[in-house]
């Protein structure tokens, strides 16, 4: 059987639009069993900061809140990225190679006061409270991210035959969900992590090898442009990585956007 | 049978009439293709591949995902694999087996001929998937790797690791995104569709909110896409995404289009079980696990309550005191069954007493013996990722003991009627992968998803849409002052502002949940004449509740995820409805739809052919009133309609 942790003190980062200044407020939540998703708890908390609006005279004193907390979130199993909170300092919380959706509240002790800010870095701005814009992922794989073949006409499946460890490595590459949680976590904003996973999963199958060059150096530049920081190998990203994506990944893509360059 | 109901099924031979179909129906120059606009909402495996394909072939498209970037789509959650008729295996796969396995797994209620399309491109989709560097599993001497899946004798299904439909998912929107760079394709992330717009009675485009800001704005275009999933968040629980919701579907449905076999719900064998009140959603563990894991209870009673106690451990109940139930009842199949006949198994223990977990309701997923044949390190290989997953949200290792599952709600086999070309009753409204009905009947086998949302996106609907299109190219592009707009845009804010003017009692989540659960006990996985009439007369009562009592927080004029939820909660009480009225005609037994009145004496699920051998169609006809049925008969022409048999 689940504990149930009476009471929790959360801390949330509130601001009502991108061009607001933003603040914490602080709430209470209680009765929260160990076994609920830690998205779970916001919805609790959120249920209750719905029913302040409703009946406001029920509010305890000092409690006024801006209403339910927004916060992206969507499969709730760790695997469409969504979900991108800063819990007490780390993104996606006190849990190693998991997302916020998949941290439970067995990781939190009976009266914690936990602390929850959205991603902070200047290529992600914030929409409203915990949500934040990733837009510039989808920029940078727009830039190249791609294999160029139309719909149609290619050869069998089995007409090239793949090494099964570099198939394994791309797959371990190409596992990275665009959550954004090495951006969130990097003293530079840096996002070489999310770019070399791409790069990196393809330039290892002969089907993506055609443009590496290409490719390498068109999203390199396209995340320069977004204002994403430079790489100084702290690994920080690869911690943090929900899907363990190393930094291997990123000295695959140094090599490939080298390459490129002596092609040039 | 109404005249709006023409299948359009080509003549000839099964095996040749998509490429009769394809030769006879009518194409767009490219000079022309590049005047004309089409709209494809979704990004999922349907909408992402269409939009991609589309926007090659030199249309302009405008593609429209409710999330922050096209990639979060639902699709990006299947875990399992993909099915196609390679035959790598050297198994005897063949199109006509995948075509007569998917027939026989929908329970002889899906079309024949889109069945066997659909066979027919599942091996370009591979193809298509491996030229685009999705990273299949493989073999040490390079080629495909496949597994079996249920509802199949033969190793079919391609998969990439427990992450199939991430990497095909992530193919499409590779695609997707270069025809963005490349400026065919528009991308409109956080906007949601919230009514469709009909120009003389054909789909000319849409009303759509801005989620970010609040505002309604309009998009027209020569044709509109609907590629927005299924209804299973009607139940509340289910596998689906938070977002996922069958709002747009509703939208057409009231605008005129057919809504097919809406009491077609999966229930998928293999969830986490429900851990309690706080419960957000549910959570799958992939059916590939079925190839290793064996499924059981205990035999006896007493060992039953010593677990609930926590007394005693899964993995200390001995071999012979195991009921490998499934085993058991079908031995041809065996842990293999299709979803409907696994999950009704488990309520069959569960009901008589022998569940697992706190509850009672749970069963056991083993993965001993595998482990025991294989090692530890191999099953890890193969599942690695959703073993982690378990143990995540349990706490419970499953190499040491068996996983503790439990049927859920998973996907739905109905959806918006459409003909051969996949269009809706809509002229100009085409519906595609898990939005439409056709492929699946009453049952979707697994690893069928992810092939018809690809098949459908990127070699059906490419094709069809140039006979519709080829007959506008003359057409001006669509004037989005035009009155039709004005109407559709007052409308969409009068029902918007009417929702945010209740300021009632109770937060849209609340009702929702008591939908979800009137949708489980009386819709669910057994249903019958009372439960289901009692189950009308409850989502009525409480659609009243809903627009006279919700309470929906927040500045609607940012961003706000309760009014996202309300409006799409308001189309779940209509979906609710409209499977309860369907599954009331339907008065057999048939894939996941099973009555109670209708069943063998062993408790398997019993046709009636001779009255139901047809797709339920239903017409809307106003607010409140009560829908008509069309019926589209079934006629299986290559195929010998029988009693579904897993045993023999």
């Amino acid at each position: 059987m689940d504990k149930i942790l009476k009471e929790l003190t959360i801390k949330v980062w509130r601001q009502n639009g991108p061009k607001d200044k933003g603040h914490f407020e602080t709430y209470k939540v209680h009765n929260i069993s160990q076994g609920s998703s830690f998205l779970e708890m916001l919805d609790i908390l959120n249920e209750q900061l719905i029913q302040e609006g409703i009946d406001p005279v029920a509010v305890e004193k000092g409690c006024k809140s801006s209403g339910p907390i927004s916060f992206d979130h969507d499969c709730r199993e760790g695997i469409c990225g969504a979900c991108s909170l800063y819990i007490d300092g780390r993104a996606h919380g006190p849990d190693d190679e998991v997302t916020t959706c998949q941290l439970h509240m067995r990781k939190f002790n009976e009266g914690d006061t936990i602390t929850i800010e959205p991603w902070r870095s200047s290529g992600f701005p914030v929409i409203k409270d915990l949500v934040v814009d990733r837009g510039a992922f989808d920029k940078i794989l727009q830039a190249g991210g791609y294999v160029s073949v139309n719909t149609g006409g290619v050869p069998d499946a089995n007409a090239i035959a793949i090494p099964k460890p570099d198939a394994d490595e791309s797959m371990d590459a190409a596992a990275c969900i665009g959550c954004g949680a090495c951006v969130a976590t990097c003293k530079n904003g840096s996002a070489m992590l999310f770019v070399a996973a791409r790069v990196s999963s393809l330039a290892l199958l002969p089907q993506g090898k055609v443009e590496a060059a290409r490719r390498a150096k068109a999203m390199v530049a396209k995340m320069d442009e977004l204002g994403f920081g430079a790489c100084t190998n702290t690994r920080a990203c690869e911690m943090e990585c929900p899907k363990h994506i190393t930094v291997n990944h990123i000295a695959r893509l140094n090599r490939e956007f080298l390459k490129a360059k002596f092609q040039d | 049978m109404a005249d709006k109901l023409i299948s359009k099924i080509p003549e000839g031979p099964l095996a040749e009439k998509w490429t009769n179909h394809k030769a006879h129906i009518k194409v767009v120059s490219p000079g022309n293709k590049r005047k004309m606009e089409v709209i494809v909402i979704g990004t999922g495996l349907g909408g992402a591949s269409a939009a991609a394909s589309l926007g090659e072939l030199g249309y302009n498209v405008k593609v429209f995902c409710i999330s922050d970037s096209p990639r979060r789509a639902h699709s990006i959650a299947a875990q399992g694999g993909i099915n196609a008729a390679k035959n790598y295996q050297n198994d005897n796969d063949s199109i006509y087996r995948l075509f007569y396995d998917t027939i026989k797994g929908g329970d002889y209620r899906s079309r024949e001929a889109n069945v066997y399309r659909l066979a027919e491109v599942s091996n370009n989709i591979i193809d298509q998937c491996v030229a685009q560097g999705v990273p299949f599993a493989r073999e040490y001497g390079g080629l495909l790797a496949n597994r079996s899946f249920g509802g199949a004798q033969v190793s079919r299904t391609f998969y990439a690791r427990g992450q199939t439909g991430q990497q095909l998912l992530l193919g499409a929107y590779a695609a997707l995104n270069r025809q963005i760079a490349a400026g065919t394709v528009k991308s409109y992330p956080r906007y949601e569709m919230l009514d469709l717009v009909l120009i003389k009675g054909e789909a000319k485009g849409i009303i759509a909110r801005n989620l970010c800001t609040g505002k309604i704005e309009r998009f027209g275009a020569h044709a509109v896409v609907l590629a927005t999933g299924g209804y299973g968040n009607t139940y509340f629980l289910s596998t689906n995404a938070m977002n996922s919701n069958g709002s747009a579907a509703m939208q057409a449905y009231r605008k005129g289009a057919y809504f097919a076999n809406p009491c077609f719900a999966q229930i998928h064998p293999t969830c986490i079980p429900v851990h309690g009140e706080q419960q957000s959603k549910l959570t799958l563990m992939s059916e590939s696990l079925r190839n290793d894991g064996r499924i059981w209870v205990p035999k006896k009673l007493e060992d039953v309550a010593k677990l609930r106690k926590g007394e005693i451990k899964p993995s200390m109940i001995a071999e012979e005191d195991r009921d490998y139930y499934l085993e058991r009842r079908y031995p041809a199949f065996g842990n293999l069954v299709p979803r409907d006949v696994a999950s009704r198994a488990a309520k069959e223990r569960c009901d008589k007493g022998f569940g697992v977990n706190e509850t009672g309701l749970a069963v056991f997923l083993d993965f001993r013996t595998a482990i025991e044949r294989l090692g530890e390190d191999v099953i890890r290989a193969r599942y690695g990722n959703l073993f982690q997953m378990y143990e995540k949200i349990t706490n419970v290792n499953p190499y040491k003991e068996p996983m503790m599952i439990f049927p859920a709600i998973h996907y739905t086999m109905g959806g918006l009627w459409v003909d051969y070309n996949l269009q809706t009753t809509i002229p100009g409204l085409y519906a595609i992968g898990e939005a439409n009905f056709s492929d699946h009947g009453g049952n979707r086998l697994g690893a069928s998803a992810l092939m018809q949302g690809l098949a459908d996106g990127y070699f059906v609907l490419p094709y069809t849409i140039g006979d519709y299109l080829a007959g506008k190219f003359k057409e001006p592009k669509t004037d989005i002052n035009a009155p039709e707009f004005e109407e559709a845009e007052k409308a969409v804010k009068d029902r918007l502002n009417k929702i945010l003017s209740i300021k009632g009692k109770r937060s849209v989540d609340n009702i929702h949940k008591e939908l979800g659960h009137i949708m489980w006990e009386y819709v669910g996985m057994a249903r019958n004449e009372e439960g289901l009439k009692k189950a009308i007369q409850l989502i009525k009562d409480l659609k009243k509740e809903f627009w006279s009592n919700v309470y929906v927080a927040g500045d609607p004029n940012t961003f706000n995820q309760e009014v996202e939820k309300a409006t799409r909660l308001a189309d779940f009480l209509e979906i609710g409805e409209l499977m309860a009225y369907d599954a009331l005609n339907r008065r057999e037994s048939c894939g996941g739809h099973f009555r109670e009145e209708m069943q063998t004496e062993e408790g398997e699920t019993k046709r009636d052919d001779a009255n139901y051998m047809y797709v339920a169609a239903w017409e809307y006809k106003g607010d409140g009133v009560e829908p008509e049925l069309h019926k589209e008969p079934l006629n299986y022409e290559n195929i010998q309609v029988v009693t579904r048999n897993y045993k023999d």
